[in-house]
């Protein structure tokens, strides 16, 4: 397995940031009651973790160890700064509705994590596909709660795609039930809380399934820390 | 340190204790149908079939025997206790959505009987209410005459296909409850005494129906005390902390809080007090614990009712002090003989 091959690995499954470092909850729970909101929040965090991590791996050997906690804060907090102000102009419904979120980013534990425990110890080429596939695995997460609860609660998948993808999008929703009195439970707070942790159970679960299989488990070789 | 939930069973086995209970429900039960029709048959035959099937089904996935649990009467009573909280006339989904959930995620995620927090009746409740609030919060209205109430077929009829008989309505079958109609006129600024004597639903102190369930409910919970089946601090205490909130607020204000008699004879006081807030798993376990257990529920069932969102509070009251019972039981731990005091 190549290193590149590792790292994607890491942030789509093995170091998931939230199945298995269980960082970014907030935003986790909190826009995750439609598709739509989960894709959205789900890209700008990638899009966060992309140019941060590449930032902070190019300054790596310039910055002091001593100070490199607030030069990463500065450096983050000037990025998510910039993606909402690009969410305003060019999304501008959806960045009405995930609202604080956007600016939240900024305090996303697996920022800063993967800025402090990868992005300033590797190249910058690393850095890069680290940042995109720990974001990426982190969105695919979001859109799975996002439309298992918008399937639960509304019986619809990806309603208001325009607010994302246009007016073109309109004809994407997709009607699960027609006439569906809809969960309430699900689009409530209590509803990501009891989602998530299915969604972690079935991953533990599919992960014991695959380690049966194997004759000799495969060790986990990099323990991200969390900053959390 | 000691490890909590009950240490000892008093009195014999869990299918004995939970039996009882069943029993001690039954004149309740009786003055629910009496009132409010047979719809409450038909929500109770859908829970206990749901219940038992999801335990069934949970043990056979857990790898537990199925017989002896399934048989310890837990699951039954839990059923029973949530078709006693549903309106009595739900579509079947409703019972079904609300046991099911109690049994999987309240119980059995937890661990199942003897390890779960919270009162899975209560989660059952409490998710319904939240989830289909409209379903949840239309009340038949009580007979007031026998005519008035429908047939079993009928109530049948309407749990699984929503038909109601020619030339009925929902609308006409229901009316605000006691609780309800209460919080809607004080808020109004109607005066307390002026609801109770205008409002046939006021019935004579705490609505019509409501006082003779809450009475029956009283007798099953005194039996069940008499028995040695529960101990007498969690009602007492609960039952008192309703009484003293309510009874300084009805002082000094007559006109906008009713009377203790109203609360303690109204909604589901009774049912909570010796059946629910009782439950030997979820409830404080040492005796100091239990009467702080007690008057705490009885105060914010007062407190949700009056100031809250919500007409009755059994359920969030209860939920919410089953979250404080890890830290009620560390600190009213008895002393251990021998040893000095703090």
């Amino acid at each position: 397995m190549s290193e590149y091959q590792k790292i994607i690995k890491d942030g789509m499954w093995v170091n998931n940031v939230a199945f298995v470092q269980l960082l970014g909850l907030c935003p986790l729970l909190a826009v995750t009651n439609t598709v739509v909101n989960a894709i959205g929040l789900g890209l700008a965090t990638t899009l966060t973790l992309v140019a941060t991590n590449i930032i902070v791996s190019m300054i790596r050997n310039v910055v002091r160890p001593e100070i490199r906690i607030p030069v990463f804060v500065l450096i983050i907090a000037s990025v998510v700064t910039a993606i909402e102000l690009a969410m305003n102009a060019w999304f501008h419904e959806l960045y009405k509705i995930l609202g604080i979120f956007i600016p939240l980013i900024v305090t996303n534990c697996s920022i800063i994590a993967r800025a402090e425990s990868f992005a300033s110890r590797n190249s910058v080429g690393h850095s890069f596909v680290d940042g995109l596939f720990m974001g990426l695995g982190f969105t695919v997460v979001l859109i799975l709660l996002g439309a298992m609860r918008e399937g639960l609660g509304f019986g619809t998948l990806l309603s208001q795609a325009h607010l994302m993808f246009g007016e073109t999008a309109r004809g994407l929703t997709i009607v699960l039930f027609d006439d569906y009195k809809g969960f309430l439970l699900a689009i409530l707070p209590p509803g990501a809380f009891i989602g998530l942790g299915l969604l972690i159970a079935l991953k533990n679960i599919i992960d014991k399934r695959m380690a049966a299989r194997r004759p000799t488990p495969v060790p986990i070789t990099e323990v991200s820390e969390s900053l959390a | 340190m000691i490890k909590s939930s009950p240490h000892i069973h008093p009195h014999g086995n869990i299918t004995r204790v939970m039996l009882n209970v069943c029993l001690a429900l039954v004149p309740g039960i009786i003055a629910h149908i009496y009132f409010f029709g047979l719809g409450l048959i038909i929500n109770m035959a859908i829970a206990i079939i749901t219940a038992l099937l999801t335990e069934a089904w949970i043990l056979k996935l857990r790898k537990h025997p199925i017989q002896p649990s399934l048989l310890d009467g837990s699951a039954l009573l839990t059923a029973m206790l949530i078709a006693l909280t549903l309106p009595p006339m739900v579509p079947w989904w409703i019972p079904f959505i609300g046991t099911a959930f109690a049994m999987v995620f309240a119980k059995h995620l937890y661990g199942g009987l003897g390890q779960n927090p919270f009162n899975p009746a209560m989660v059952g409740f409490a998710v319904l209410l939240i989830a289909f609030p409209q379903e949840m919060t239309r009340w038949t209205s009580p007979a007031f005459n026998d005519a008035s109430l429908l047939s079993f077929v009928e109530l049948v009829r309407y749990s699984f296909s929503g038909v109601l008989p020619t030339g009925l309505s929902y609308d006409a079958l229901t009316m605000a409850t006691p609780l309800d109609t209460m919080k809607i006129q004080t808020s109004l600024g109607e005066s307390v005494s002026a609801i109770q004597s205008t409002q046939k639903v006021m019935g004579e102190v705490a609505g019509f129906g409501w006082e003779w369930i809450n009475l029956m409910f009283l007798v099953g919970g005194l039996y069940l005390i008499i028995r040695g089946i529960i101990g007498w601090q969690i009602p007492a205490a609960m039952l008192l902390g309703l009484f003293l909130i309510s009874l300084i607020t009805s002082l000094i204000a007559p006109d906008s809080y009713a009377s203790p008699l109203f609360h303690l004879f109204g909604g589901a006081t009774m049912l909570g007090a010796f059946f629910i807030a009782t439950d030997p798993v979820t409830a404080s376990t040492t005796p100091r614990g239990r009467l702080i257990y007690g008057f705490s529920i009885g105060l914010l069932i007062y407190i949700i009712r009056s100031w809250g969102g919500y007409p009755d509070a059994i359920a969030f009251a209860v939920l919410l002090m089953n979250m404080a019972v890890p830290t009620i039981d560390y600190y009213t731990q008895p002393r251990v003989f021998g040893h000095d005091g703090k």
